[in-house]
């Protein structure tokens, strides 16, 4: 169920063997278009792992075409019905880029940072981001207990919860909540 | 009839206006000659733009280059001539582009941007070097380095993007005596192309509004991230390229046919946005981060 993607080796494979930076949108373009192959091939749900470690640098069109085209798809489910992706390995430069996207389509993503932390990239308000942490430190959890986690009014929970899954930043299974780190 | 057009001794994005005001004045079909046989220095917007002065042309001008052996010889190893004698008819002396070691002070000597293959080679071309010269000599943050870089590639993705011709790029730090008086990394990116404003009057079912020109199409890009592509992520590299000056106390200024507009910092008292100016087209970006001064 999860597969992992290293970009690095996945640019040098189709773009050219001698890059190493994530820069403009033909190159972005052809590495969204392999993974969305990937992507296609996988049993639902599935949880991919981009790893953005052996990637030198990432401008913003290229992270606009390889992140924020392929979230967009699995937003709005035109790529796949049930896919999860969470990115590793990207340092602060990254995250500047990725940021500067997520903000442009409403996105978000959990990103590992080379730091071994994780965060969420892109919008999401307050209460999202308790309840995310929430979920993130209990792996599984259904919502009752989760209520009791963030102090927060059921309805407030349940909203947020509603926010977390249309963002595809949590999955669910049958009562329960599941964090994507928990499922790598 | 050959219409002189005199390069000023010292060219650098003000000086060059005088270039670009002679040049308004003779239609694109008329042969020109380049004097540039008095000029003594140039930044590398000033060499940037006299390639992409001779692109504009559609009859092929002809080019005169510094009689000063110090400025010739310095405009070879940045990689001037091997360009310009492709592009102008050369009269005068024509120093050898032999495989002379590069200035110091270049990060990146001029090169052609036509297709996204060469933004991935000033890509890497750059990083080799700015590290060294960021951080060690402009004493600029280490993550400074890769911002650069982001920053270096949106502006030539603009040119393969929207200028519908190549352009040329060119990396050096100099010293900024005149408003600075310290060093700074220089960043120049022209091209003679279509501009800002034909690009965005290209966006499907683009309308005018009560008042369109290059100032207003400058601000829409620039200030407002309007891109000709309805894409929702698209207008990002200018934004992207504008928090990285301001981070980095820098300058950013972007000429495009008769205007140009420019993010100012404490250090400079350029016009944020100054219309009016000589046609020229195509659009001509420079980039300035100074040298960053630790605290006393």
């Amino acid at each position: 169920m999860t597969h992992h993607i290293d970009i690095g080796s996945l640019l040098r494979r189709t773009v050219c063997d001698l890059y190493s930076n994530l820069v403009t949108r033909p190159t972005g373009a052809a590495v969204r278009k392999e993974i969305e192959v990937v992507l296609k091939g996988l049993d639902e749900p599935s949880l991919t792992v981009i790893d953005f470690s052996q990637v030198g640098l990432l401008d913003y069109s290229c992270a606009d075409e390889v992140v924020g085209k392929l979230l967009d798809g699995v937003r709005r489910q035109v790529i796949l019905t049930d896919a999860y992706v969470l990115v590793r390995g990207v340092r602060d430069d990254h995250l500047e880029a990725l940021d500067a996207v997520m903000q442009r389509y409403d996105l978000a993503v959990i990103a590992e940072g080379d730091d071994g932390a994780w965060r969420v990239v892109g919008p999401l308000d307050d209460g999202m981001r308790r309840v995310l942490d929430a979920v993130h430190r209990c792996g599984r959890v259904i919502k009752s207990d989760l209520v009791k986690a963030v102090d927060t009014p059921s309805c407030d929970v349940e909203a947020s919860l509603d926010g977390l899954l249309a963002r595809r930043l949590v999955m669910r299974d049958d009562d329960a909540y599941v964090s994507l780190q928990s499922v790598m | 009839m050959t219409t002189v057009i005199t390069v000023p001794p010292s060219l650098d994005d003000e000086t060059f206006e005088q270039v670009f005001e002679q040049v308004a004045a003779v239609s694109a079909d008329q042969k020109i000659l380049v004097d540039a046989r008095h000029t003594r220095w140039s930044s590398p917007y000033g060499l940037t733009a006299l390639l992409t002065l001779g692109q504009s042309r559609a009859e092929q001008a002809a080019f005169a280059g510094p009689e000063a052996e110090d400025t010739a010889s310095y405009w070879a190893r940045a990689g001037f001539y091997r360009h310009a004698s492709e592009i102008y008819e050369m009269h005068g002396k024509v120093p050898r582009t032999r495989e002379a070691p590069t200035e110091s002070n270049v990060l990146l000597e001029i090169t052609e941007v036509a297709r996204s293959d060469d933004v991935h080679t000033v890509v890497e071309r750059i990083q080799s070097r700015a590290q060294a010269i960021l951080v060690h000599e402009l004493h600029l943050d280490p993550q400074a380095t890769m911002r650069f870089a982001m920053t270096l590639s949106e502006v030539c993705q603009n040119i393969v993007e929207h200028a519908g011709q190549g352009g040329w790029v060119a990396v050096q730090t100099y010293q900024y005596r005149k408003r600075l008086g310290r060093r700074a990394v220089v960043i120049a990116v022209c091209d003679a192309g279509l501009g800002f404003r034909r690009s965005l009057e290209s966006t499907p079912g683009w309308k005018p509004r009560d008042r369109w020109d290059d100032a207003a199409a400058l601000e829409d890009a620039l200030v407002r991230g309007v891109s000709r592509y309805r894409d929702p992520g698209r207008g990002q590299g200018l934004a992207g390229v504008r928090r990285f000056v301001g981070k980095w106390e820098g300058k950013l200024a972007i000429r495009s046919g008769t205007a140009r507009i420019t993010i100012v910092p404490e250090w400079d008292d350029a016009v944020p946005l100054k219309e009016g100016l000589p046609h020229f087209p195509g659009a001509q970006v420079q980039i300035t981060i100074p040298e960053r001064v630790p605290p006393a």
